[in-house]
């Protein structure tokens, strides 16, 4: 079974503050750490659990900066074979249908029984990428994917729905399935696995070696344009309470109690 | 020029966010001096499409015996045919579990644009403007998308339904195409979450945890805090993710949606599938470290800081009260 794994290092924004920088079109990242799209690690996890059950290959897939070659290094200390960068010079502007041609592109021309990806990219928050390749491709897909079963010629997949109910689904191979977060338990990498990682092979592609047109890609290839990126206007914001936290807490505590919330 | 929106439907109820795009569709119509209509499709969908007609000027209604699960294979069918015909400027469907099975495919089928997460949209000269959310809500952008049609995929519980009652038309789609042979997926059932200790849905009071927390061992005394009150500790994504709290426990779209008499937030951020899960609550405290944090758009009350300083102070105060 030789499977790939589409990962995206994206900045990691959970937990701090996020500006706008002066173009308008992008956010400062000269602070943030980066990090592999949560949801791809999942996705990751559930091709190493393949490989140790029926065997095969696993190759990371990415579009990106050479920054994302640290990205593929985690991923193949973690187990994966090999990694593939798509050199995103000329890709600026694309949006994720053309990204999801792009690797489209690539999979054509390799011979894969699987993709795998995340099912949202947590910077732009598009989930389009994997059922846009799969249709590129006219291989079947499914999103939100917790649980994966390979049989025979096709696979079983529990993809979540709204309200924590599961689909069971059923897709013939080759096929496009994108992985939700909270399904599997990612491992993390082993001191042999980064140093294993450091020879393993990392392939690097650009989109002249795809075979893809300058214009078919970055903006000129893309339906959607950015306007502007701004912090969203709030209507009804929280009362703030200030002051040091024995003042805060002091406050809020003289609320609930006011107000009987208890 | 026309706006679509794609009904969405389970065990034959029609999903709250069909109401919420129809009610933002009208105006986005009105916007572009254009009109609105409605498509369902299911195998037996006339008692739900009548439904529609009383939010819908127009709804196209296409039963087949093979639509009678949500598939994106059998509903790109016969939506590529019904798209090609009627033409409209705008589809819209939700960003949920089917529509996001549904959108793109569809998108690369037709050549068109689309933007996921829209939580705006307007009609100005002649092109559609639409704003969607990014990094986890705390930025928004504006795009622009060419009509081809524009596929817009929409929030969740974001747009506000309208009461309007109007009585619109019902127009038969017929779906004579062959919707079984050649399929690469099959439905294979429902499994439903079980719910195997307290029903969260329940509980007047819930204290409710996200990645802010940071690491399991800090769960404890934020759950001795919940039973110092009477709360039952519910979590984010993440933290349900991660094993530190059962899935029942999950608030978000997700997870479950609850409408307690209070819900303190800790340490989450208010990523929207969260917010879709707890808005409807009474009263909202939130406590963050990060003032611009989206949760704040829907507390009602708000600490900007860490948590962990937060609620030992917080449970000794309101012990003080209680005595």
């Amino acid at each position: 079974m030789k499977v790939a794994v589409c990962v995206k290092r994206i900045p990691d924004t959970a937990e701090s503050e996020i500006k706008v920088d002066d173009t308008g079109k992008d956010i400062i990242k000269d602070k943030l750490a980066f990090i592999i799209n949560e949801p791809d690690n999942y996705a990751l996890e559930e091709a190493l659990i393949l490989r140790e059950k029926s065997g095969g290959t696993v190759v990371l897939v990415s579009i990106g900066s050479k920054e994302t070659e640290e990205v593929l290094r985690i991923g193949l200390a973690k187990g994966a074979d090999e990694a593939v960068r798509i050199d995103n010079a000329g890709l600026a502007g694309s949006d994720a249908i053309v990204l999801a041609g792009v690797l489209a592109a690539y999979f054509r021309k390799e011979q894969f029984d699987l993709v795998f990806t995340g099912c949202i990219a947590q910077d732009t928050q598009d989930s389009q990428v994997g059922p846009a390749l799969a249709q590129f491709l006219g291989w079947p897909h499914a999103m939100y994917a917790i649980r994966f079963e390979n049989k025979d010629n096709e696979v079983v997949v529990r993809r979540e729905l709204e309200g924590g109910s599961l689909e069971v689904k059923k897709l013939n191979r080759p096929c496009v399935v994108s992985f939700q977060t909270g399904g599997n338990a990612p491992r993390y990498a082993s001191i042999l696995g980064i140093r294993q990682a450091r020879t393993k092979p990392l392939e690097r592609l650009d989109i002249a070696s795809l075979g893809l047109e300058q214009d078919e890609v970055g903006d000129t290839g893309s339906k959607t344009r950015l306007i502007k990126l701004y912090v969203p206007e709030v209507s009804s914001a929280a009362e703030i309470l200030q002051g040091t936290v024995d003042e805060k807490v002091s406050k809020i505590a003289t609320i609930i109690k006011e107000k009987g919330l208890l | 020029m026309s706006v679509t929106v794609l009904a969405e439907h389970r065990q034959g109820t029609i999903r709250d966010v069909t109401y919420e795009m129809l009610a933002a569709g009208r105006r986005l119509a009105h916007e572009m001096d254009g009109e609105l209509e409605a498509v369902i499709l299911g195998d037996d969908c006339e008692a739900m499409a009548s439904e529609l007609t009383r939010h819908a000027p127009r709804v196209v209604c296409g039963c087949h015996p093979a639509l009678r699960y949500f598939s994106y294979e059998t509903y790109q069918h016969v939506l590529l045919k019904l798209i090609k015909e009627r033409k409209p400027a705008v589809f819209m469907l939700a960003d949920s579990a089917l529509g996001a099975d549904l959108g793109p495919s569809l998108a690369v089928k037709l050549d068109a644009g689309i933007v996921s997460d829209v939580v705006d949209f307007h009609w100005t000269d002649n092109e559609l403007v639409v704003s969607r959310g990014m990094y986890g809500g705390k930025l928004n952008a504006d795009l622009s998308v060419k009509h081809s049609p524009a596929i817009v995929m929409v929030r969740q519980s974001f747009f506000r339904p309208e009461p309007i009652k109007i009585k619109g038309e019902l127009v038969h789609y017929e779906v004579n195409a062959d919707l079984e042979t050649g399929l690469q997926t099959r439905h294979l059932g429902i499994e439903e979450l079980s719910i195997s200790g307290i029903d969260i849905t329940k509980a007047d009071i819930l204290v409710g945890v996200g990645r802010g927390v940071k690491e399991e061992k800090n769960l404890e005394p934020v759950q001795e805090f919940a039973d110092s009150i009477g709360a039952v500790l519910v979590g984010s994504r993440p933290v349900v993710d991660a094993g530190w709290l059962p899935k029942e426990r999950q608030v978000g779209s997700s997870g479950k949606t609850v409408k307690p008499k209070l819900y303190i937030a800790l340490g989450i951020s208010g990523a929207f599938q969260h917010i879709a899960g707890m808005k409807g609550a009474d009263t909202i405290i939130a406590v963050n470290k990060d003032p611009n944090a989206p949760i704040f758009a829907v507390a009602d009350y708000g600490i900007v800081d860490d948590l962990h300083k937060v609620v030992p102070v917080l449970r000794k105060r309101l012990q003080e009260m209680k005595s």
